[in-house]
């Protein structure tokens, strides 16, 4: 099924990406071209064959619940775009009504 | 003696050790080479130069006081933009980090330092580490040592471009479907990709956390190899890193012997769409294996042709997932906060300015592969395949000890002739991909010059899950045998560099 430009205009708003109109032109049809081309794995994956997330085997991983030390507010802080009160600053969250 | 740039990393931890040449003399040589040459190579995003004299000095002093050295203290190296470094930045090639100084070392950044390896600085990479050309970095592509024109591979292009112009002995990369062994080959040096979970990804940018494996480049195969165990081991901070003692790679590598040994050819991988000189000097180099007293045999692998497309879903879809955590709101870029926008408007013109379009492209395949409705058809699908290719490799490795096959379809190719073509650019992977679905160790050693081009041809030596010393028993019998026969190392023909 080929990808339309409005698809990828909704790729990019479920991506996140405030993606401008000659981007979009650019990408669609390059996405088009490797959605067909990796579809080819739907020829060889047949019924009953397990699928692989992982190279190796994991089981639960578990360590002894010992306190280690943090990293200080400071520190995290100092890579911040912008602090307020010891925290990270943010844009508002909520719709204004 | 020779002149401290060009000496291998076993020289120089001899000489360090043994007094011959002091740490800092060694620093000095080679931040003196990056000086001279690193204009043109552009291999490193920054260099460290003072924190390396401290480093260096620091070697010098344990020295001085009659501590023990460990086998590669005061051995400069070229580390990947894509490791944490508390006193360097960190940028992975991308605009959304740039200046971002870590918290915290990754794992692998604080074992070499403890070893005593000297950071000389850290090296350009594609965006993320999408890519085989470094042509993704913000930062503007490296160039390769051989032919200035041509690109370095990718996405460790950085590393190897360093190597291969002696600004450093040896480059740690990252390997997610090729992003080693491929610049390795194409800059004429050894790439290595080890076991899966045999090295730390903690404080490794991810990509792909499933793929993703740190390893080492270098001049020479036992370089690498001494690398390899330095890097390696189990880290309690990387839940999938392997509790299990590190194959032994070093004595493997001084092992150069393949007699009795048993090869299989993967037929898949020599076929159409490969370069005529690259062709050329793999059966070369297979036939030398077999006059060294190994078994040849030809081991064919069927689903290994279906490693591009799984690999071109799976790993966009970690990536859509892991670099959701890039929202400019704890660090790195923030775009468009004026006040007026919400937090969700100020991500995405944070993510459109900070990422570039490879980054995006995947992103969006992967979001693509993952929605409701595409999951069972595209990444379900893919993840199968997953499985084909793991039992292809457990077939083979039933009747052979390791597979060959080229690193890359061709030799390097001009920068910017791929840079708009993602599928065209994507192929230059297809050898290396199936050992990162499979999770096994693979290697690239340098196996001559295409006839017709000139540039440097890689052999890739596949081996088993946390058998990777094999391979590098292999690639020191290559790597021998083809620098007895040639008179001097294959690096001395490099011609790009005047």
């Amino acid at each position: 099924m080929p990808i339309a430009r409005d698809d990828v205009a909704h790729l990019a708003r479920l991506s996140r990406l405030a993606l401008a109109d000659d981007e979009l032109d650019h990408l669609a049809p390059q996405l088009d071209e490797i959605i067909a081309a990796v579809a080819r794995v739907q020829e060889v994956a047949a019924e009953g064959i397990p699928p692989t997330s992982h190279a190796v085997p994991l089981v639960n991983v578990f360590r002894e619940d010992t306190e280690v030390p943090c990293l200080d507010a400071e520190t995290v802080l100092s890579q911040a775009p912008a602090v307020e009160q010891q925290r990270f600053r943010v844009p508002r969250i909520l719709a204004e009504d | 003696m020779a002149e401290l740039f060009r000496m291998t990393a076993a020289e120089i931890a001899a000489a360090v050790r043994g007094g011959g040449a002091s740490a800092a003399e060694v620093t000095e040589a080679h931040l003196a080479r990056i000086e001279q040459v690193d204009p043109q190579v552009r291999a490193f995003l920054h260099v460290a130069a003072d924190r390396a004299r401290e480093a260096a000095r620091a070697v010098d002093q344990r020295r001085a006081a009659g501590e023990p050295l460990g086998p590669l203290a005061g051995v400069p190296l070229a580390l990947k933009d894509v490791f944490t470094t508390k006193d360097m930045p960190t940028t992975c090639g991308s605009a959304i980090l740039n200046g971002w100084l870590p918290p915290y070392d990754a794992t692998i950044t604080r074992r070499l330092r403890e070893a005593g390896v000297v950071i000389l600085g850290k090296t350009n990479m594609d965006e993320f580490a999408m890519g085989s050309s470094t042509e993704n970095s913000a930062f503007g592509p490296s160039h390769n040592p051989w032919d200035l024109s041509r690109v370095p591979g990718g996405s460790s292009g950085g590393s190897s471009a360093a190597v291969a112009a002696y600004e450093a002995p040896l480059g740690v990369g990252t390997d997610t479907g090729g992003s080693i062994r491929q610049p390795g080959a194409v800059c004429g040096v050894v790439g290595v990709k080890p076991t899966y979970g045999g090295n730390s990804r903690y404080g490794v940018v991810a990509f792909a956390s499933s793929l993703d494996t740190p390893g080492p480049l270098a001049r020479t195969v036992l370089d690498a190899a001494l690398l390899h165990e330095v890097m390696s081991g189990h880290d309690p901070c990387d839940a999938t890193s392997i509790d299990a003692p590190v194959p032994p790679v070093v004595a493997a590598a001084r092992h150069a012997d393949v007699s009795g040994m048993t090869i299989g050819v993967v037929p898949e991988f020599t076929g159409e769409g490969f370069q005529p000189g690259v062709l050329a000097r793999f059966t070369e180099a297979v036939e030398l294996l077999e006059s060294l007293g190994a078994k040849v045999t030809e081991v064919s692998c069927p689903h290994f042709t279906y490693a591009l497309p799984a690999y071109y879903l799976i790993a966009p879809s970690e990536a859509s997932s892991n670099l959701a955590r890039f929202d400019g709101m704890r660090y790195g870029l923030r775009v468009g906060d004026d006040g007026t926008r919400s937090a969700e408007e100020v991500m995405a013109l944070t993510r459109a300015q900070g990422f570039g379009a490879e980054v995006k492209r995947r992103i969006m395949l992967g979001t693509y592969a993952l929605s409701s409705g595409y999951y069972d058809a595209y990444y379900g699908k893919a993840q199968q395949v997953r499985t084909l290719i793991t039992r292809d490799f457990e077939a083979a490795f039933d009747r052979v000890d390791v597979l060959v096959s080229p690193t890359t379809p061709t030799t390097a190719f001009p920068l910017g002739e791929r840079v708009d073509d993602p599928m065209a650019m994507y192929l230059a992977d297809l050898c290396t991909i199936p050992s990162d679905l499979a999770g096994n160790a693979a290697l690239s050693v340098p196996c001559g010059l295409s006839p017709d081009d000139g540039l440097p041809v890689g052999l890739q030596i596949m081996a088993p899950v946390l058998a990777d010393d094999r391979m590098y028993r292999v690639g020191a019998a290559v790597e021998a045998a083809l620098d007895t026969s040639r008179g001097h190392p294959l690096l001395n023909d490099a011609k790009g560099l005047a």
